[in-house]
């Protein structure tokens, strides 16, 4: 089989992968190629119709098509190639990439560097072990929400939704305009892990009721969903006898959160962390393979689409100067550990030479009110921050400065903890 | 009468307190930054929601519309009946109007994305 041989291969075109390939161009790295499975540039975005993309970036609120498209033109301008229809198979830990296509049929590529930027998907039914009969009327938000949206094919009319993540809370909305009637969205934390804001404009506005501390403990239906029993769960998350509400609906949907889509780094022999369930990386955005880079979901799943284009663009960068031969040291200068109440900060390594922030990501493990963020090198408290509220709906984003850690030659612990 | 809302200006959602009589602000806190302010100050007096939803086009995927602006939240169910029942003609561009001043509010409903029957189809 011929195969192909390429400066820089990038792996999807949603906001991640065309973020990391518009400054590699930029940057001189010219031989670039996107692979995209979908039809379409723009990934996941294209089917987010509402508003609430760019406000970092562009400074102006886009929605999902939007936002996507301004990627997607600035990949046109460059004259970026691109394939799309085209699904990659394997990645193998010497970077040969295996993609197929109806068009190419199977295809094999030799890049000096790869840009992993997969996104994420939902996690499905089965991983929730919902209860009850396998009735047809039960959809992840996601799909639902391509089905609308895309499609324009409504899944039902009397609607639950399990979970209270972004995308089910952008659904209640959405099916409301629809004609739809959303009889309540049920989460078994006893908060929220979508947004103040979708909170407020999509079940606040129509009057939809949020049931926290609350799970569907029973499905019904023979081959169409007939209805849900909802009940309360107690502070061990299992529900409460006496507590259950009927519900009679045609369409349960699951929002109950995503997970980085991450097969393929796992065959390029890329190392996962337990807590993102995405790559381990450092601040450049390289993982242990040499030459693979990861950014967008696939890396960790973001709340803010510019986040994703802010980070994407860093490994862009990072990309075509390991494709130039002036890629940063990657000895390793620290390594970065989850304190208390902070869950899957990203990077998990610092290497090189710091001169620069280094920009830390994480989730609070929990709802804390009038909280501290501490940071710690070596266990030392370096740098504090208060803040009113940190919950596990919204993304945390704290700087390293370079005068912090240490440049001794040896590695360091970086931590950092959330204390009330 | 004591109302309280939570700040949708940006992700940190802070809670702001207020004291509303008869559409008038008496007192507010909770708020931490000006354009909080005013975003309060516009919800607890006159708020406003910008829409976005669909138009159906027979032989297409559906158009995604946003209203340029915000409309009076108490006029979303009317202007979202207007704005389903529009009809448009392909292609659509991004950004083109395809229903001026819905509903009587000023505000212009504009295409979100383009529709000529394939949306980047093309390969390179
Ligand atoms: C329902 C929903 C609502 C959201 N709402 C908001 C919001 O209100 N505001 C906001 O800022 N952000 C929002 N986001 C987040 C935003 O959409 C994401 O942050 C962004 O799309 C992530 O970009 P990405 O490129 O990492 O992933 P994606 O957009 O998922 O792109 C990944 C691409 O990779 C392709 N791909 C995957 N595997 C392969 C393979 N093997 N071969 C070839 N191609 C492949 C996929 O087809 C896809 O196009 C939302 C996300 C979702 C899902
Ligand atoms: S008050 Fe300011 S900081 Fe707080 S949520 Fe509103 S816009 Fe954000």
């Amino acid at each position: 089989m011929m195969e192909r041989q390429l400066d820089l291969l990038i792996v999807g075109g949603g906001p991640a992968g065309l973020a990391a390939a518009i400054p590699a161009h930029d940057a001189g790295c010219r031989d670039i190629l996107i692979l995209e499975r979908e039809q379409h540039l723009g990934g996941i975005l294209r089917q987010c119709i509402h508003s609430g993309f760019g406000l970092h970036i562009f400074k102006e609120e886009l929605t999902g098509p939007e936002y996507a498209q301004r990627y997607v033109q600035m990949t046109l301008e460059r004259n970026i190639p691109y394939q799309c229809d085209t699904m990659v198979l394997d990645i193998a830990p010497d970077r040969t990439v295996t993609a197929t296509s109806p068009v190419h049929g199977v295809q094999v590529f030799r890049p000096k560097a790869v840009v992993l930027a997969m996104g994420c998907r939902e996690r499905p039914r089965g991983a929730l072990g919902t209860p009850g009969t396998r009735c047809s009327g039960i959809y992840c938000a996601g799909t639902a929400q391509r089905l609308v949206n895309l499609e324009g094919f409504m899944p039902g009319k009397r609607i639950v939704i399990l979970g209270s993540g972004d995308i089910g809370l952008i659904m209640a909305r959405r099916m409301t305009f629809e004609g739809a009637k959303v009889l309540a969205v049920v989460e078994l934390m006893p908060y929220s892990s979508g947004l103040k804001r979708n909170i407020v404009q999509c079940l606040d506005d129509y009057g939809i009721p949020l049931l926290l501390s609350h799970t569907v403990t029973d499905i019904r239906g023979r081959e169409r969903l007939e209805g849900v029993t909802v009940s309360k769960v107690g502070p061990d998350r299992k529900p409460i006898p006496g507590t259950e509400i009927q519900y009679d609906c045609d369409t349960l949907l699951l929002s109950c959160g995503l997970i980085p889509e991450n097969e393929l780094s796992k065959t390029a022999g890329v190392t996962l962390d337990r807590a993102t369930a995405g790559p381990v990386v450092d601040q450049h955005l390289c993982t242990n393979v040499s030459g693979v880079f990861a950014c967008g979901n696939v890396l960790h799943v973001h709340d803010l689409v510019d986040n994703v284009s802010e980070e994407a663009e860093e490994a862009g960068k990072q990309a075509a100067a390991y494709v130039a031969g002036t890629a940063s040291d990657v000895r390793l200068v620290a390594e970065v550990e989850d304190g208390e109440g902070v869950r899957g900060l990203v990077p998990r390594r610092i290497t090189g030479t710091v001169t620069a922030p280094v920009k830390l990501m994480f989730r609070p493990a929990n709802v804390y009110k009038d909280a501290q963020l501490e940071t710690l090198v070596d266990g030392e408290v370096v740098a504090t921050r208060k803040a009113r509220i940190f919950t596990p709906g919204e993304m945390v984003t704290a700087l390293l400065l370079p005068k912090f850690l240490p440049q001794d030659g040896k590695c360091h612990k970086v931590s950092m903890r959330i204390v009330q | 009468m004591k109302r309280e809302i939570t700040c949708i200006g940006c992700p940190m959602g802070c809670l702001i307190s207020a004291e509303v009589e008869n559409g008038s602000i008496l007192s507010m806190s909770g708020y931490t930054c000006p354009r909080g302010e005013i975003y309060a100050k516009q919800e607890l007096t006159t708020p406003e929601r910008a829409i976005t939803t669909l138009i159906r086009c027979a032989g297409a995927t559906p158009l995604s519309v946003k209203t340029a602006s915000g409309v009076p939240k108490a006029k979303i169910p009317e202007c979202l009946a207007a704005i389903h029942a529009a009809k448009v003609t392909l292609p659509v561009k991004e950004g083109q109007v395809v229903l001026h001043n819905v509903c009587g509010t000023g505000v212009d409903v504009v295409a979100t994305r383009d529709i000529s029957g394939s949306w980047l189809m093309v390969s390179g």
